[in-house]
């Protein structure tokens, strides 16, 4: 049991208004759990000194793996010694991050007995993450999870815990069954996971529709977002009742679409479908009305990521439809990916990095994959494609 | 074909010759041991098989410092 609370003014003023807090929350922990306590001493000491007095790497893991812990350690041991060691374990969370409330209870009890009880559902990765473990505490914790069933996830350079949307577990969208493949996709790569052998992390994210609810476009290195070739299925029926009961169609939902590919003439919606990007837009306005086709697949994207040691990028389309038939496809284009980056790409360089430095059309003459019209970054450029004239032209 | 077992071993004597000289990465050991054995005796199947044993066995860890490394463990 801690003995006292830490005084914690500043983080205090976290704990005014209307909102939930964080602050509260860890005060709860902080009651039962010495570490806890301390890393509230520490959170208020960082927002006094505007300056975090945390540091992070070394040699913390379990034996066998490269990646799931995180190490930390406080630069202020003296003053907050139950939290001088205060390492972060990524643990692999189920597809779609589906729980039973007797496992997550049962994860609490686990994290309550070896670390400080803190966790953070969930990291941006996805995983689930738990907060503050002593170095001695992280083989009883591995072992703990692994006798139910948890595996950790990744971290440092290897491919990091896959993540999806809950695809058709609960979404009528989703056009192929994103949990399947990420479960499958995670078994598969399970040597990438936990035995880090690239110049740096490599984020999987799927998404079940072009709503992409993971943000994979943003998040991962490649991502696989569900889509359909075929015509949007419309319920002109259905799509009559909206207007009728109010919906105004054209403001809301034809002015609306990024083509102009979508018309209502008072009495039928008429899509012109070879010019719908697939915004999701109005199927997302009337879904009763309006459903992805029935030719269902994946657009497979390449080099997002999040600005940590260069800026923000976006993905590029790299395969424009694969129909998910074959995962194993996908496996050996991820594989010959890594390997022209890891031969060439340079120490905490992401694939999206890589990219740019090369050049995406160098990039797929080494992966071995031909040039589509749909890898244009904006209507009217083609950074990628060229056309060599021939000697004789 | 060399088997993993003797490319584990030009791994770890690799490793504890750049030991405090140079963090090797999982590539880089990789690189060198189709180097060493020749493209017909060794390859990324291979070499992933001796990491993994390299490491299961405790003779190597592995380290983050910016990037991920194999290096011998701490008491070595
Ligand atoms: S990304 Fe699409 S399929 Fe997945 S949950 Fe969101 S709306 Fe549904
Ligand atoms: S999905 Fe988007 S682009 Fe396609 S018709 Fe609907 S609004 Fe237009």
């Amino acid at each position: 049991m801690a003995e006292k609370l830490r005084a914690t003014p500043l983080l205090d003023e976290l704990e005014k208004g209307p909102w939930p807090s964080f602050v509260t929350e860890m005060k709860k922990s902080a009651a039962k759990n010495p570490m806890a306590n301390d890393q509230l001493g520490i959170l208020e000491h960082s927002y006094r000194d505007k300056i975090g007095h945390w540091k992070h790497g070394g040699l913390v893991g379990v034996m066998g793996y490269g990646g799931g812990v995180i190490g930390r350690y406080s630069d202020l041991p003296e003053e907050y010694p139950e939290c001088a060691e205060f390492h972060t374990i990524r643990v692999n969370q189920p597809a779609g991050w589906f729980y039973t409330s007797d496992v997550l209870r049962k994860l609490c009890d686990v994290w309550e007995k070896h670390g400080s009880g803190l966790t953070n559902m969930h990291g941006s990765t996805g995983d689930i993450i738990l907060l503050g473990a002593k170095t001695e505490a992280l083989e009883p914790v591995f072992s703990d999870l692994t006798e139910m069933g948890f595996d950790l996830g990744g971290s440092g350079s290897d491919v990091r815990t896959p993540s999806c949307c809950c695809g058709e577990s609960r979404c009528e969208w989703a056009c192929y069954d994103t949990m399947k493949f990420t479960h499958e996709l995670t078994q598969h790569f399970q040597d990438e996971l936990h035995r880090p052998a690239f110049p740096y992390k490599f984020k999987f994210k799927m998404a079940g529709c072009p709503n992409d609810c993971v943000a994979s476009v943003a998040r991962s290195d490649m991502s696989i977002i569900g889509t359909w070739r075929d015509n949007i299925q419309i319920d002109q029926k259905e799509v009559a009742a909206y207007v009728k009961n109010g919906l105004d169609i054209d403001a809301d939902v034809t002015s609306r679409c990024p083509t102009g590919c979508i018309k209502w003439d008072g009495k039928a919606l008429q899509i012109d479908n070879t010019n719908c990007v697939k915004c999701m837009h109005c199927i997302n306005t009337m879904p009763k009305g309006l459903a992805p086709g029935k030719d269902r697949g994946a657009t497979i994207l390449l080099g997002a990521k999040a600005p940590i040691i260069g800026g923000a990028l976006l993905a590029s389309v790299l395969v424009p439809f694969y129909d998910m038939e074959d995962a194993e496809d996908i496996y050996e284009l991820a594989e010959e990916i890594w390997d022209v980056w890891g031969e060439h790409g340079m120490n905490r360089e992401r694939v999206g990095e890589f990219i740019q430095r090369i050049g995406l059309g160098n990039f797929l003459e080494q992966i071995g994959l031909e040039p589509e019209p749909e890898m244009v970054m904006h209507p009217r450029t083609n950074p990628y494609i060229f056309f060599e004239l021939d000697e004789e032209g | 074909m060399a088997t993993t077992t003797e490319v584990a071993e030009a791994m770890y004597a690799m490793v504890k010759e750049y030991h405090g000289k140079k963090n090797l990465k999982a590539l880089d050991l990789r690189k060198a041991m189709i180097e060493k054995f020749g493209d017909d005796n060794c390859d990324k199947k291979i070499c992933k098989g001796a990491i993994r044993e390299l490491i299961d066995s405790g003779k190597c860890t592995y380290s983050y410092v910016g990037g991920s490394y194999i290096v011998l463990p701490p008491e070595a």
